[in-house]
């Protein structure tokens, strides 16, 4: 089998992954304005071709709307490009199939989009924001594969990782996809914060949720955009993602400190590790800002995006570790 | 010929009852102190909308009071009563979106009664309405296209409409299956015409303040009820 890495390759898969990291930032703008339905049309844009809409209606939450939509549609022509690609001239057979994955996965959350509009379903945004991040790790994971790092790491001598810190790195990662479908479902209820102070909550270690506080909340809200009224649900949600916050923070500390422990700190891993930690770190700050600022759109949406990284970093160690291992062996 | 007969009977009874109906009125009061509206700062963003305010920018309108504390936009109807609707009759009301705000921001209407969306701004809105029975409906107005048609079959308390263009628009229609109802004016003051004869719950809803109710007899010469909202 010819595993001669290909450059060109690889750094078209890299093109494409990067590309899906600013697709879901500006997906997270388009959320963050409340934007997603300014555009009411789709696949036409205004009635116009989606590409020859005029300038002059890219205004207001219709820019960010439009321009999601040009750029999902580049992401959408990327990967069916890296799909052939790959089909045609990566050696490895799964390397193909990953490829047509990752067109079927565009494909799918091109059409999601796009129902989400033409269906009013603002569900169906939620699986869209999702998908997303699943589909970041696939495009990311074969950039990965098409690497010169990976295809020669065969060839040096590598130390396995133990089990219970692969087990941990894992669960601490499901635990982080989990948190991204709290944040998405948080998100997509169109209701603003519904707890607007931080550490604490409504001034109290656990809100006060009865139907009487409820109103209370509301009559005190005054919503700038129209944000629908807060529920106990969603006051009970945003509590949830906190202490699931809190969770995953523990958890990847002690992942970093594992990963030292059993690995030493000089291993690759190990700094990796603690480059997780470090957005972490960081991914809580922002939430605390999110809420501080009252959900500045362009705060809330790096909350969104360093959330992406921090699950695509977990994947990946996940990835390299269980490879590791098994070369190891 | 029976027809006619029949017509002019139904007129007459018609007739009567409009002249033996009463009008409800009231003044709507608010207790405690609201918080403060909030100027309206995403306008700053948009530079069509911006452009319309040289000077301050508007503010919300949540808690729309007078100096004795009289509250506007306070929704007042008859709770209860059987389906009358003479929305498909009834003149049209008209919802405007000028300075990239809509005007007013709460209304009623019957069900079947048309809505008329106009956009006198020189920009793009989308007018998108969030029902919880009706349909959803969201279509794009062009700055001077032609004025869009809303209309809504099913009863639905304040049925959100907003622009996703600028996402500070919004405004509440509340739908009824009759004819029973008004919207308390900056005054406070509030009437509700021709309501036959009879013992109704009257009830007042405020977008931020929830409903009270209050049982009333409307007799021939109308009927008086106030009502006062408290912020805890």
């Amino acid at each position: 089998m010819n595993k001669n890495p290909r450059p060109a390759l690889f750094w078209f898969a890299v093109l494409n992954a990067v590309a899906t990291f600013l697709l879901i930032g500006l997906g997270g703008l388009v959320t963050s304005h409340e934007a997603g339905m300014s555009v009411p049309d789709w696949p036409t844009s205004y009635g116009y071709n989606m590409f020859a809409l005029p300038i002059r209606f890219w205004t207001g939450g219709a820019f960010f709307e439009h321009t999601h939509r040009l750029l999902a549609s580049t992401v959408g022509f990327l990967t069916t490009v890296l799909a052939v690609w790959l089909w045609l001239k990566d050696p490895r057979k799964w390397m193909h199939w990953l490829g047509v994955a990752a067109f079927l996965l565009v494909l799918l959350q091109g059409i999601l989009g796009g129902l989400r509009v033409d269906l009013k379903m603002a569900s169906l945004g939620v699986f869209h924001g999702a998908i997303a991040q699943i589909f970041l790790v696939l495009v990311c994971s074969i950039a990965l594969f098409t690497s010169r790092w990976w295809l020669n790491s065969d060839k040096e001598k590598q130390i396995a990782v133990p089990r219970g810190l692969r087990s941990h790195f894992l669960w601490v990662t499901i635990l982080i996809f989990i948190q991204l479908l709290i944040a998405a479902t948080m998100r997509h209820q169109h209701a603003g914060l519904s707890i607007p102070d931080f550490p604490l909550a409504y001034g109290k270690v656990w809100p006060d949720t009865s139907t009487t506080a409820i109103a209370s909340y509301n009559e005190h809200r005054i919503e700038m955009n129209g944000e629908n009224p807060i529920t106990a649900f969603q006051v009970v949600l945003q509590m949830v993602h906190r202490l699931v916050a809190y969770t995953i923070f523990l958890g990847v500390a002690a992942a970093a400190m594992l990963a030292r422990k059993k690995l030493g700190g000089g291993d690759a891993l190990t700094k990796f590790a603690f480059v997780w930690l470090g957005l972490l770190t960081l991914q809580i700050i922002l939430g605390a800002a999110t809420i501080w600022t009252n959900k500045a759109a362009d705060i809330a949406t790096l909350h969104v995006m360093v959330g992406a990284l921090a699950l695509l970093i977990g994947s990946l160690w996940c990835i390299v570790a269980a490879r590791r291992t098994r070369l190891a062996a | 010929m029976k027809k006619s007969l029949l017509l002019l009977s139904l007129g007459i009874i018609s007739a009567l009852q409009l002249a033996s109906a009463g009008d409800i009125t009231g003044t709507i009061t608010l207790k405690g102190t609201a918080p403060a509206e909030r100027e309206i700062t995403p306008i700053k963003d948009d530079a069509n909308c911006s452009a319309m305010y040289p000077g301050a920018l508007p503010t919300t309108h949540f808690y729309v009071t007078d100096a004795s504390g009289d509250l506007a936009d306070v929704i007042v109807y008859l709770k209860g009563v059987p389906s009358a609707s003479t929305g498909a009759s009834a003149d049209p009301v008209v919802m405007d979106q000028k300075g990239c705000l809509y005007t007013p921001t709460i209304l009623a209407v019957q069900t079947g009664q048309k809505i008329i969306v106009k956009n006198s701004d020189p920009c793009v809105h989308n007018v998108h309405t969030l029902p919880a029975v009706n349909p959803e409906v969201n279509q794009v107005q062009m700055p001077g296209g032609a004025d869009l048609t809303f209309t809504f079959d099913k009863p639905e308390p304040f049925l959100k409409f907003q622009c996703d263009v600028h996402k500070w628009m919004f405004a509440w229609v509340s739908v009824f299956d009759h004819p029973y109802f008004a919207v308390s004016g900056k005054d406070g003051k509030f009437t509700i015409k021709n309501v036959p004869p009879g013992k109704y719950t009257l009830e007042a809803a405020h977008r931020k303040l929830g409903t009270q109710d209050a049982d009333i007899e409307v007799k021939a010469d109308g009927a008086s009820q106030n009502f006062t909202f408290e912020v805890k």
